[in-house]
């Protein structure tokens, strides 16, 4: 029951290679990816080799200053940048709960759309909207619903008797970066939410009903179907917008540019300030590939996964 | 069908899971609008209110005007437009090869799609940076262009690749044993039968450029030259929002051109997103 399908080959397509005159070559393959592969070669694999290499330099913004390699020392010192260890761990925060809360209120809308309900073709819409919408305008939406004097979160904690409604929650120490990650979890519904929603809708009904008319209950038939059925969407899924989160830059840049206080400054946000306001590329760089080494532990949890899937 | 009690219980439980799912989803965008639809008195009121006492649509006006919304909406149309022909021309012969031969060309490819998206974008910005400089494009909305070009093409070549394997091989062959070269298939069989899922990639590519906002901020700094995202960006400073009104109802305009295209792809983007991707 635990097994995966495995990723089959079309068979009808084995035998075709083999006629003659009928598969690609390797020179018209190549040919024909050379209008694609020109510009990724020197405007992405190129520029991303030297931009790795960019960090153990210690190149500047400005026309004409050299730049010399200088070993681990953008390493060393970025260890002792209290700032840095600061991004660090805000992006850490940041992306763990946006990823985990996102992940627990998409599989809950994924379940709900899956079920004969009316109307849920509003929430399916809704849930697509953030997808299409630029993330510096979800941003300005949401600094619209957090403002302190006029802002309807405030008047509706006020009419309601509770306490905050005098919070200015994107300004204040303790509440900026609980905020922005409310916003972070609006903003990544759609993709989370569509992908469970295939996986769900994917697992055979058979199986459902096979376990109802055991006596299952709904709660016993989630946690040994539906949850067991959806690990690898899951898995994908999650560590994907673990990794997105953690690179993400234009939705808290709007929002509060990282402040107060450095309270909400993610490491993109510290890396562009470090490149374009103060102009240190090598340091930026450096921590770029600090960036990277995080982005391949998640890569290795997402293998370790795999690899106990398909071991079982 | 009898429905028990439990069933009922369950059902209610449902739809009531499902309203808080709509009012989480739903209300920033209500509230956004409610604020574009107010005159200036009830904006600086004490105690706002979700509906407006008197719907005015000035701030529309007002803010295509102070936020110089046309101008910068026209650079976007220009950049995304410019991009999204471009990326989808060169995407095409080199997503049919992908689609079409295993061996090492496609696995490199299909690699460096997925790592493309993995990268903190810091990291190429600053050599993108360097390089445009050298060329005198930077701040130009053509070295943006080459740049969205290259940010958009790994998920353009993605989801024409798998455009192209629903395409079955026994047309093409049947082209080829008849003597046609393999351009004059790819023009004349493979390209009409992909057109629908050229055009969705098209448009889909559009929507990112016009959305972007990372490298037009790196890259532009002219005033007349700015983007729509920059350009709202700019207004929304450390300083906080001025005047709400007329700022809502920009956002709203510019999100509009974007969310009309998502309806039309949506539906196929789901589709063309997941195929093979789900069950892998």
């Amino acid at each position: 029951m635990t097994t995966v399908p495995q990723p089959r080959r079309p068979v009808m397509f084995r035998g075709a290679r083999t006629r003659a005159g009928v598969g690609l070559s390797g020179r018209e393959a190549l040919l024909l990816m050379i209008p694609a592969l020109l510009p990724v070669l020197v405007l992405s694999i190129a520029p991303l080799a030297r931009g790795i290499y960019l960090g153990f330099t210690d190149s500047r913004a400005g026309l004409g200053v050299p730049t010399h390699f200088i070993g681990i020392d953008n390493f060393r010192a970025l260890v002792h940048d209290s700032l840095f260890v600061n991004s660090f761990k805000i992006g850490l925060i940041w992306a763990g709960s946006v990823t985990a809360i996102q992940f627990v209120l998409a599989l809950g809308l994924a379940l709900l759309l899956s079920q004969p309900l009316h109307g849920r073709w509003l929430a399916r819409s809704l849930a697509l909207v953030p997808w299409a919408m630029p993330s510096v305008l979800v941003a300005i939406m949401w600094k619209l619903f957090f403002q302190p004097q006029a802002g309807i979160l405030n008047e509706a904690l006020y009419r309601a008797h509770l306490p905050g409604s005098n919070i200015d929650w994107l300004s204040d120490f303790s509440w900026a970066l609980p905020a922005v990650i409310l916003v972070g979890v609006w903003m990544g519904m759609p993709q989370t939410t569509v992908a469970l929603l295939a996986g769900v809708q994917s697992i055979s009904d058979d199986l459902h009903e096979a376990a109802a008319t055991d006596g299952a209950s709904a709660w016993q038939r989630f946690r040994t179907i539906t949850l067991p059925q959806l690990r690898p969407v899951i898995i994908a899924v999650t560590t994907l917008d673990l990794i997105w989160n953690f690179n993400s830059f234009g939705v808290v840049w709007v929002l509060t540019q990282g402040g107060p206080g450095h309270a909400t400054e993610l490491p993109m946000l510290f890396a562009y300030n470090e490149a374009f306001k103060y102009g240190q590329f090598g340091y930026a760089s450096a921590l770029g590939d600090a960036m990277v080494v995080v982005i391949s532990c998640f890569l290795v949890l997402w293998l370790w996964g795999r690899l106990k899937e398909t071991s079982r | 069908m009898i429905v028990s009690p439990r069933q009922k219980r369950t059902r209610a439980a449902q739809y009531a899971g499902l309203a808080c799912y709509v009012v989480f989803l739903g209300f920033p965008i209500l509230w956004m609008l409610s604020v574009a639809l107010k005159g200036p008195r009830e904006l600086v009121e004490l105690h706002p209110h979700l509906i407006p006492k008197h719907i005015t649509f000035a701030n529309f006006g007002e803010g295509l005007h102070s936020y110089s919304v046309l101008h910068a909406s026209w650079n976007s149309l220009k950049v995304a437009a410019a991009t999204s022909l471009l990326t989808t021309a060169i995407s095409i012969p080199a997503a049919y090869v992908l689609a079409r031969r295993r061996g090492l060309i496609s696995k490199l490819g299909l690699g460096w799609i997925l790592i493309s998206q993995m990268f903190p974008l810091v990291l190429i910005i600053i050599p993108l940076f360097l390089l445009l400089r050298h060329l005198h494009l930077t701040d130009s909305l053509v070295g943006l262009v080459f740049v969205y070009v290259v940010w958009t093409l790994p998920f353009v070549l993605w989801m024409l690749q798998s455009y192209v394997r629903g395409i079955p091989r026994d047309l093409e062959e049947a082209a080829i044993v008849d003597g046609a070269g393999r351009l004059t298939t790819l023009r004349t069989v493979i390209a009409p039968l992909l057109l629908p899922g050229i055009v969705v990639t098209a448009l889909f590519a559009f929507i990112q450029s016009w959305n972007e906002f990372f490298f037009a901020l790196v890259l532009l700094q002219t005033p007349s030259r700015t983007t729509l995202t920059l350009q709202l960006a700019r207004f929304v400073g450390i300083e906080g929002i001025v005047r709400l009104g007329p700022l809502a109802a920009a956002a709203l305009l510019a999100t509009l051109p974007s969310l009309l295209l998502f309806v039309v792809i949506q539906r196929f983007l789901t589709r063309g997103l997941l195929s093979g991707a789900v069950k892998g």
